[in-house]
């Protein structure tokens, strides 16, 4: 049974800069490797966040900063990290977007979502016109 | 022994060995679009010198991203073209995991390293 208390929450405000997604995932290293995550996992879950954070920066049109948050989630050990990954911009519908046929747009936002959601164990994505939120989890 | 910093800059260096009939391309950092197109630049020089089988060795980078990807396949798809051979080595295990999941690996072979992909590029 994992716990749900968070032991640890660390918050990231990412400008609309190109490459701004590298920072987010130092910060997603090294929170992992405080959890002592193995190394594959560890890679995993920084080029997940490198994914998200690109599809904040580059496709959500917004001018305003991406949060970035991290949660280390656990009773006594640290068992679960838990990224999430908000934009204010204009949103879009994931179900059309990861349904996109393989080759039609190969730079764009589905093939992300697809990454996501091959190296992460739990994915959730809620958009709207207000912004979009994608929660991320990996177990230790 | 690299560091995870130095695999996780902004930049991306590309090196070339040329060898008898084979190119072999070094990356280290990260491969964002503008790695991307690096690489490409790269590759597409190597095909106007004459290369018909180029393998990118990638031991020198940790992340690469999914618009960066998208630039491989693009240089996959001139190497099908020519009808030359590209393939990858000494990928992570995250990248190789990555690239299964945008299909890439139907397309390129991924070996585990150097010296096994130049014997199977040559072949």
């Amino acid at each position: 049974m994992t716990g749900d208390t968070v032991m640890k929450k660390i918050k990231l405000a990412l400008p609309m800069v190109p490459n701004a997604e590298i920072e987010a995932t130092k910060a997603a290293t090294a929170i992992a490797e405080s959890m002592r995550m193995s190394p594959d996992r560890i890679d995993e879950v920084a080029s997940a966040v490198v994914e998200a954070c690109i599809n904040a920066l580059e496709h959500s049109q917004s001018t305003e900063d991406v949060s970035v948050t991290f949660e280390v989630l656990g009773d006594q050990d640290p068992e679960k990290l838990r990224v999430t990954v908000r934009d204010n911009g204009v949103g879009f519908s994931p179900e059309e977007v990861e349904v996109r046929p393989q080759g039609d747009d190969p730079g764009g936002r589905g093939w992300g979502l697809k990454i996501i959601r091959g190296l992460m164990d739990e994915v959730e994505i809620l958009s709207g016109p207000g912004g979009t939120t994608l929660v991320m989890s990996k177990m230790r | 022994m690299k560091g995870g910093d130095a695999l996780m800059t902004e930049s991306l260096n590309v090196t070339v060995d040329r060898r008898e009939g084979l190119a072999v391309v070094y990356t280290e950092g990260y491969i964002n679009n503008q790695g991307g197109e690096e690489i490409a630049k790269v590759a597409y020089k190597l095909i106007d010198e004459g290369y018909k089988v180029l393998l990118l060795n990638l031991g020198g980078t940790k992340i690469v991203n999914s618009i960066g990807i998208s630039i491989l396949i693009e240089i996959i798809e001139k190497m099908i073209e020519i009808e030359g051979k590209l393939g990858f080595c000494c990928l992570t295990h995250t990248i190789e995991k990555t690239f299964h999941i945008m299909g890439l690996a139907q397309y390129a072979p991924i070996f585990p390293d150097e010296p096994t992909a130049v014997a199977q590029l040559r072949s």
